[in-house]
């Protein structure tokens, strides 16, 4: 299993810096996702690795060895596109040995080995097939498998999942977890979704303009954001502006209200900051506990949304949005509504 | 109640009047012999030695023309695809300047150009190759760019590399094969070229198939009829290859 190191990548595209000295170290057998929205220099971070494209600056190793500079024929890396990267003229079979085709493996056994991998995805049946014969969601299976024909050091997904529909998108990805997980391949996953980073990677690296924000297990990164840019990036976020009244207490001005805050004690007296809250924390209704923040406000609008319902409201905080269980009654438009949070669950950050 | 749709059907009809009249006036002129019709003109223009040594001649420089334009123009349109986009209209530019500059020119240019060479370039009928190649550029590249429009040139290529494939590799085991209907048009056309080219052939004094056609036409009236119903059912019978060739991969290929 090799381990990825890369260190101070910088990609320049004449005037414009696509990637400004990216470092991150993937362990073996670990699967890191790079999310951020479009041009934030995650695809260019790992068409690096991949080979296709050279660092302006920056170094790119795999399993200790310098490949930097190695032409991406000869890194053994597997690579899983966006869509349409199937040989339209092969059958899937054809499309899956084409690496042990061109590395002079025997005929019967690179036939043997396409349709290991055809069967590991799930798609043996389907082996005779022509690429526009099958489905959006099989054509990725079998570049999965013809991706991981050669064997790679390094697996790179360049989302792989984003032409296909939502219900597709979902088992698919469990798929791709399970087969990266049973073969240990270390693994690179781009994205821009933020479900779907959560849900398949051991660490999300959140980046933007170029840089990472914050690299971290899913749980930390969703639970504490380090900066307003993740924190809003990663699921749906209340921020409420604020300013430090008293710090030792952790008392904060927000709007028209003020509250304590365990997470704001020993701040700066007067300093601008941003609190930051969950939806799903947020209750409606009388709180009984003590440490809540609790706020009075009138119901804006109510967006069903299955299981729960969204609830946007004015409070004297600010605009607060509240993820609240679906069938709760009398959640109208100017109905009016108290809404509490636990004063713990409220996350601060330097404005 | 739905309208005839009568200007259509009259276009068509007037199209095919336009072609039909002429080719069907032309194969029974072909067919007149001195007592009534019968098929002495086919007859005596196929015992013509000449005939079958112009025709096996252009046929060659057909097949040597068709290689060198490959050769050229495939990696050359794979290239500026894959590496060099904007070079693009620079590139269908130049292809297309034989369209304005006439054979003629050409030929001049072609003869001033290999004024030094040595002889037996000079009177060897290969030397009409070059010149045809220029011919057959706009054709070719127009064919093989929109080939090579049709597929995700880019993603196909970087998947072949990372899969341990150089590019020759890639060029011939995957992109070619996708190319398969631009390259058999790119051929043809070029086929076409070679064969319909009197110009060139006829300022070089090389006696190419259609400086034969000419000569006929010059000499014998019916033969003269007779071998323009034979080229078009040759040319008709290449196209009919390619038509047949292109389908038999085509439901393979990605629409």
């Amino acid at each position: 299993m090799a381990g990825v190191v890369l260190s101070g990548l910088r990609r320049e595209f004449g005037s414009f810096v696509a990637l400004e000295g990216l470092d991150v170290a993937l362990a073996p057998g670990e699967l890191v996702s790079f999310l951020g929205p479009s041009g934030c220099g995650k695809t260019t971070a790992l068409r690096l690795v991949a080979g296709f494209d050279r660092p302006t600056t920056g170094r790119i190793e795999i399993d200790g060895a310098d490949m930097t500079r190695v032409p991406a024929a000869k890194r053994g890396v597997g690579m899983v596109f966006q869509a349409y990267s199937l040989f339209p003229t092969m059958t899937a079979a054809r499309n899956v040995e084409f690496g042990l085709r061109v590395r002079g493996v025997a005929r019967g056994q690179r036939a043997r080995r396409a349709l290991e991998l055809l069967e590991l995805v799930g798609l043996d049946h389907a082996a005779g097939r022509y690429p526009h014969q099958l489905s959006g969601g099989m054509q990725q299976r079998v570049a999965l498998a013809r991706a991981l024909a050669i064997e790679p050091r390094v697996l790179l997904l360049d989302e792989p999942l984003s032409a296909l529909d939502a219900k597709v998108r979902v088992q698919l990805r469990d798929e791709i977890r399970r087969i990266q997980s049973r073969l240990g391949i270390t693994t690179i996953y781009v994205t821009h979704d933020q479900e779907e980073a959560l849900s398949i990677s051991d660490r999300v690296a959140v980046m933007r303009a170029g840089r990472i924000e914050q690299i971290g297990p899913p749980a930390a990164i969703y639970g504490e954001p380090e900066t307003p840019f993740v924190a809003e990036f990663i699921g749906t976020i209340n921020r409420l502006e604020a300013r430090v009244v008293d710090a030792g207490r952790g008392a904060v001005r927000a709007g028209e209200q003020t509250l304590e805050l365990p997470a704001a004690r020993g701040r700066q007296a007067g300093e601008a900051i941003l609190v930051l809250v969950r939806p799903e924390t947020v209750r409606l209704g009388a709180s009984t506990n003590g440490h809540d923040v609790v706020a009075a406000g009138e119901i804006e609008s109510a967006t069903f949304l299955g299981a729960t319902t969204r609830v946007r409201m004015r409070t004297p905080l600010g605009p607060l949005t509240a993820d609240v269980p679906s069938g709760t009654p009398s959640l109208g438009p100017g109905a009016a509504v108290s809404a509490s949070f636990p004063a713990d669950a409220a996350r601060v950050l330097p404005l | 109640m739905r309208r005839p749709a009568l200007f259509p059907a009259l276009t068509l009809i007037g199209a095919a009047a336009f072609f039909l009249i002429p080719l069907g006036a032309t194969l029974e002129f072909s067919l007149r012999t001195a007592g009534g019709h019968g098929f002495g003109a086919y007859g005596d223009l196929l015992k013509q030695h000449q005939f079958w040594s112009t025709l096996g001649l252009s046929l060659r420089l057909a097949g040597e023309s068709i290689a060198a334009v490959l050769v050229l123009l495939v990696p050359t349109a794979y290239w500026v695809h894959l590496r060099a986009p904007r070079l693009r209209p620079l590139v269908a530019f130049l292809c297309v300047l034989p369209f304005v500059v006439p054979p003629i020119v050409l030929i001049v240019g072609l003869l001033g150009i290999f004024r030094g060479a040595p002889g037996w370039w000079l009177g060897s009928p290969q030397f009409l190759v070059p010149g045809y190649v220029v011919l057959s550029l706009p054709y070719a590249w127009f064919s093989l760019d929109a080939g090579l429009r049709s597929i995700d040139v880019r993603t196909l290529s970087e998947a072949a590399h990372s899969l341990g494939a150089g590019s020759l590799r890639t060029l011939s085991l995957v992109i070619l094969p996708g190319l398969r209907a631009a390259v058999l048009a790119a051929s043809l056309l070029t086929l076409a070229i070679v064969l319909g080219e009197f110009t060139m052939a006829s300022l070089a004094l090389f006696n190419t198939f259609p400086v034969f056609v000419a000569y006929v036409g010059q000499t014998q009236a019916t033969g003269a009829a007779a071998l323009t119903i034979v080229s078009i059912g040759m040319l008709w019978a290449a196209m009919l290859a390619l038509a047949l060739a292109t389908r038999a991969r085509g439901g393979k290929a990605r629409a």
